[in-house]
């Protein structure tokens, strides 16, 4: 009874907040297109560089992108071709489409991967530290990630660069065109390091604090072995605030991805969204940005709703 | 249930004319970083099939690290056993290898604990807890487990007992939730279940009723049941046997009713006295004086003696009293025993 009530419950929080989602899209991309519109000084000569625009071209391309309407009225043009599945053409005359087909996939394999480095060495190191705090590991792990929460991510990355890929010739010091995951290893693993610090700090707080509950001690009198205690009762609700971490961290990976895949020469999300902030491509940014808006939106929605399937106390009233 | 016992892996040296448990002179310290707290020092208990043994005293006095100890679920570090023995037919415990010393756990020996709703793991249906100890212990299904579980639950009367095995522990009230504990200590049919303080979070009526099941559930099992409480009303109901504790020793031990009425150290009988009373209503009650000791800084000679009434310079000097016969099955551990079990009885 209980049961159905709940997932009646979580149906309509799940409604809600796909309803929540969509108003979140349009106006997050409503802020981008005004802010990409207000910086705008002259697009088209941006575009021709040091040339003088003939007044016949100018006057072709400002007719094609609409340039002449007031802001709402091009607002209104580029959503109608964004809910079409129409993504325009860049101010490089490029179908921003296909620029997208090749950038996501590259981007989220990125993002994936750093995800899992991430993870895998956070909740690792995490729970070693939980289980013997102030332990040398401990001790090395906490300094360790001191220096890293220190070194910003523009330092970091050309430092892995030289490091590893250009001194001791590990990795490739570039990914360059449709990288596989070798080549995406070293800016992933730079990546991972933006997440890292925090989780495993919130991974070891959280087991430390489920070592001393009672429950632990319950399992233990259960005649459980020590690695069922704790690989299965005190990992399963220690997971819990890191799960909701990492939906969360997701927005650091993107942020960090473009200084990564800059410095590593990935063309990817934020290799586009750079070199289009740069040359003022206000089709080029808006469009990527929603495609962005939207991977938050559903990210944050799964991890709410997971948040409910390993926490059966959450109830969503 | 006769299942159960042919699949018990057998404890090498298990000797079933031995006593079912005995505990000698145990000691116990937690080192911490402010001194060393000794919690245990030199218990003795002992436990027959069918019995029930109450351990009884203040917060603080050693009553659940005794019960830790003999579970062998010390939190170590801090926790040290520094002496002693722990005897489950003729087993010493404390030297089993840690292997062995798992499987002890739950199936010869279990625990029920104060309070339920966080010694059950929030994140798991009662189901999945109860139903681990089959699949650990005796390597079932899960589908077997359930259907043991859903047994188990039943066995401690809850109702509906096949819809609520997939309920989480939230979802029970306290009472419901105490059964659950309950069920999970006698999954494997134990032969001893320590219960500390089982009953103290739950309100009055549901506190009998769960008193009621746990000597039921005793009584057709024939097991041994050590009960650690600091509420003097619950044990005279259940229990055969008492055993005050002071800190970290045993100060007293009596047959229940002996113990009522003539009360032979000085720590019992202010406990007695200090119980409401109907028909002392108006009255003062009498209050024991004074906190139980820092364990870090146990008083020399009897540690009962600063807050005592009939303590002498005898008490304050090192050793302190040893365990006097106060009559067959009766001890009691102060220089002054006659004078205080001659007194007026604490409770007529």
């Amino acid at each position: 009874m209980l049961d159905s009530q709940r997932t009646w419950e979580m149906f309509r929080y799940f409604v809600r907040r796909v309803l929540q989602g969509v108003l979140t899209f349009f106006g997050a991309t409503f802020i981008v297109y005004a802010l990409m519109f207000a910086n705008q000084t002259d697009p088209l000569q941006t575009l021709a560089g040091e040339r003088p625009l003939p007044e016949n071209v100018r006057q072709a391309l400002t007719e094609r992108y609409h340039l002449d309407d007031p802001f709402i009225v091009q607002y209104g043009h580029y959503m109608r071709g964004l809910l079409t599945g129409d993504f325009g053409i860049s101010l490089t005359n490029r179908s921003i489409k296909e620029m997208m087909e090749q950038a996501w996939p590259v981007t989220v394999r990125l993002a994936l991967l750093a995800i899992v480095i991430a993870v895998l060495i956070s909740v690792t190191s995490g729970i070693i530290s939980g289980i013997r705090r102030g332990g040398p590991f401990d001790t090395v792990t906490l300094i360790i990630t001191l220096i890293l929460l220190a070194l910003p991510i523009v330092v970091l990355a050309p430092l892995a660069q030289l490091f590893f890929g250009v001194q001791l010739k590990w990795f490739p010091a570039t990914a360059g065109a449709d990288p596989g995951v070798y080549q995406l290893l070293l800016p992933a693993a730079v990546l991972a390091t933006l997440v890292m610090a925090t989780e495993i700090r919130v991974t070891r707080a959280s087991v430390a604090e489920n070592l001393r509950s009672d429950y632990v001690r319950t399992a233990r009198a259960k005649g459980l072995s020590k690695r069922r205690v704790i690989g299965v009762h005190v990992l399963r609700n220690s997971l819990i605030p890191v799960i909701t971490l990492i939906g969360l961290d997701l927005g650091n990976l993107m942020a960090g991805a473009i200084v990564t895949e800059g410095v590593f020469n990935i063309p990817g999300v934020g290799f586009n969204l750079f070199r289009g902030i740069r040359t003022e491509d206000g089709p080029l940014v808006v469009g990527f940005v929603s495609i962005l808006v939207i991977v938050f939106i559903v990210v944050n929605l799964v991890v709410d709703l997971l948040y409910a399937v390993l926490d059966p106390r959450i109830r969503y009233e | 249930m006769t299942d159960i016992k042919a699949e018990i892996d057998v404890l090498p040296g298990l000797d079933s004319s031995a006593r079912l448990l005995e505990v000698e002179d145990l000691r116990v310290e937690f080192r911490t970083q402010v001194g060393v707290a000794k919690a245990i020092n030199g218990v003795n208990l002992h436990l027959d099939p069918g019995e029930t043994l109450a351990i009884l005293g203040e917060s603080g006095c050693g009553k659940s690290v005794t019960a830790q100890a003999i579970m062998g679920i010390l939190d170590s570090p801090p926790g040290f056993i520094t002496g002693g023995s722990i005897r489950y037919r003729g087993v010493d415990l404390l030297t089993l290898p840690e292997e062995q010393r798992r499987r002890v756990r739950a199936n010869h020996i279990a625990m029920i604990f104060q309070d339920a709703l966080s010694a059950l793991n929030p994140v798991f249906s009662v189901g999945f807890q109860l139903g681990e100890l089959f699949r650990v212990h005796r390597g079932m299904s899960r589908q077997d487990a359930k259907r043991r579980a859903i047994e188990l639950l039943d066995m401690v009367k809850i109702p509906a007992a096949r819809q609520r095995v997939n309920d989480y522990p939230h979802q029970f009230s306290g009472g419901m939730r105490q059964r659950v504990m309950i069920a999970m200590a006698l999954a494997l049919d134990p032969k001893v279940l320590i219960a500390d303080e089982p009953t103290t979070a739950l309100d009055v009526t549901v506190q009998a009723q769960i008193m009621s099941l746990l000597a039921e559930l005793q009584r057709e099992r024939n097991m041994g049941l050590i009960l650690i409480t600091h509420d003097m009303g619950v044990v005279a109901d259940v229990a055969d046997r008492i055993s005050v504790m002071y800190a970290g020793r045993v100060v007293e031990e009596a047959p229940v009713l002996d113990i009522y009425a003539r009360p032979a150290h000085p720590y019992t009988k202010a406990l007695l006295e200090s119980i409401p009373r109907l028909d002392l209503k108006g009255q003062q009650l009498n209050v024991i004086k004074g906190l139980p000791p820092n364990l870090t800084r146990i008083p020399a000679g009897c540690a009962f003696h600063p807050r005592c009434g009939y303590a002498q310079s005898v008490c304050r000097a090192d050793p302190p009293p040893q365990l006097f016969d106060v009559a067959a099955g009766r001890t009691a551990r102060c220089h002054f025993w006659t004078e205080v079990a001659g007194d007026e009885p604490a409770v007529k």
